[in-house]
């Protein structure tokens, strides 16, 4: 291992972390894309310096940027994203059915094994994936039959913004939609089923519903990806497998609701969210910015605070703002809505804002070089 | 050689004012000069724009509805012609290339 790329989007671009392995000084390159919104971006496992950005904004809609040399320079590709057929309806916030309209990419997901390979979820919720290196997008339509026309949007709009790819089986993929709930195929995307029982929502008016759960986020250790981890809306849940049954495992949390979930890389156990008060007061009880880590894969949570502000702290962090490298310690890596990306080398014992002051951040993904 | 004339003069040159943004993800400094055939139209002269630069084809007109974008407004003339119909002629300094045609972002705060 040679170093550490964090990839960081904000609401007003796109930044580039780099350091040694040491995790101590780290270089800021950006803003790329100034004054665009860049809801994610993610490197190839395959060729780490392929990297996409998904660039959008309310002005000019939607751009996919790709970078075949690690962030330096960047080339607008493809960025037509057409439902397949008729997409028909999905039931707005009142009930009454409302047209399909695809609005942005929440999350670009690249494949395992190809790096002209990736897998795009957007708004409104439908999974799109592209062999040409993001040159042209195809949907893979089978996932709307799963009851799209019932599906309603959360606050944040009706965003496919999870993608999970199984490390040991090519043909199975787990997706969440806020609010419609996880789905998962086994057949490479063709057919999907919903994976939502055992998830409880009180907010909703069948709350053992199949369907309408706001799942906020979904984790899995690749070497056991039959277990899965979830921050729902509020509750953490977990499921044995590969999400045919959830259960709670919320625990000692102070509170349960929140937005990101993640597996620290060599410990499958291990496990790292971000309470937040609640779903209108979203930001940290008592403003104290706390991850809380579970050893025990949830249940049993302990308070990470070293190096946090624990006091007039009132940032959220978004769902895919948080990621762990493969470095050992583990590193964790979180950014706020106040524009700090904190780093912990060591798994979370200790914190620091590796950078400050940036726009509001959305994502951040981690490549371990 | 009739015919030949014939298609040469229906290529006009228009001015094309982008805005900040779409001139950085086109890699273009100032206004743009595009060739366009026939009579210059909101939709000709949009077509010419992303024959040219690829990478703006959806960030001026829906991919799906071809419609513009509802934050943006073309100007012809210091005439704001955005709900003019895209196949409307527009005037003729814009269509001789005296005056630009203006892709003009709304202004928006955020």
């Amino acid at each position: 291992m040679s170093g550490v790329r964090v990839l960081v989007g904000t609401r007003k671009g796109a930044f580039i972390l780099t350091s040694d392995v040491r995790r101590q000084k780290w270089d800021v390159s950006g803003p790329h894309f100034g004054g665009w919104e860049i809801y994610h971006m993610k490197g190839s496992p395959v060729d780490p310096n392929r990297i996409y950005a998904s660039q959008s904004s309310s002005w000019f809609g939607q751009v996919i940027q790709r970078s075949s040399d690690g962030g330096q320079t960047w080339e607008p590709v493809g960025n037509q994203f057409a439902y397949q057929g008729d997409p028909g309806t999905h039931q707005w916030y009142d009930g009454t059915p409302h047209p399909w309209e695809f609005k942005r990419v929440w999350h670009l997901e690249p494949s395992l094994t190809d790096a002209d390979e990736v897998y795009a979820g957007v708004e409104d919720a439908a999974i799109f994936r592209s062999r040409d290196g993001g040159q042209s997008w195809q949907e893979l339509p089978g996932l709307r039959a799963c009851q799209g026309p019932k599906w309603q949007p959360g606050a944040g709009g009706m965003c496919l913004h999870t993608i999970l790819l199984d490390p040991q089986n090519p043909l199975r993929i787990f997706i969440a939609i806020s609010a419609a709930g996880a789905f998962r195929t086994d057949d490479g995307g063709q057919t999907w089923r919903p994976i939502n029982q055992g998830l409880r929502s009180e907010y909703i008016p069948d709350p053992n519903a199949e369907i309408g759960h706001c799942v906020h986020r979904i984790a899995l250790h690749p070497s056991r990806p039959e277990v899965l981890f979830m921050q729902k809306h509020w509750d953490v849940m977990r499921s044995d497998n590969a999400g045919d049954l959830w259960r709670e495992v919320s625990g000692n949390l102070p509170s349960d609701f929140g937005f990101p979930i993640d597996v620290h890389a060599h410990e499958p156990e291990t496990i790292y969210v971000v309470p937040i008060k609640s779903d209108s007061e979203h930001y940290p009880p008592e403003g104290k910015l706390r991850v809380y880590r579970s050893r025990t894969g949830g249940d049993d949570w302990e308070a990470l605070t070293n190096g946090l502000p624990q006091q007039d702290c009132y940032v959220n962090v978004l769902r895919d703002a948080m990621a762990v490298d493969r470095c050992d310690p583990c590193g964790v890596y979180f950014g706020t809505t106040g524009g700090q990306v904190y780093a912990s080398p060591d798994g979370g014992d200790n914190w620091s804002a590796i950078v400050r002051d940036l726009p509001a951040v959305t994502s951040v993904e981690v490549q371990t070089l | 050689m009739q015919r030949r004339r014939l298609l040469v003069e229906l290529i006009v040159m228009v001015r094309v004012i982008l805005p900040l943004h779409l001139r950085t993800l086109a890699q273009v400094d100032g206004e743009v000069e595009l060739p366009v055939a026939g009579e210059p139209t909101q939709r000709t002269i949009l077509d010419a724009l992303e024959a040219r630069y690829p990478m703006l084809r959806g960030t001026v007109r829906d991919y799906s509805t071809q419609q513009r974008r509802a934050f943006l407004r073309f100007f012809a003339c210091n005439e704001d012609v955005s709900h003019q119909s895209p196949d409307e002629p527009l005037p003729s300094p814009v269509a001789s290339g005296i005056e630009p045609f203006m892709i003009v972002g709304a202004i928006a705060g955020g």
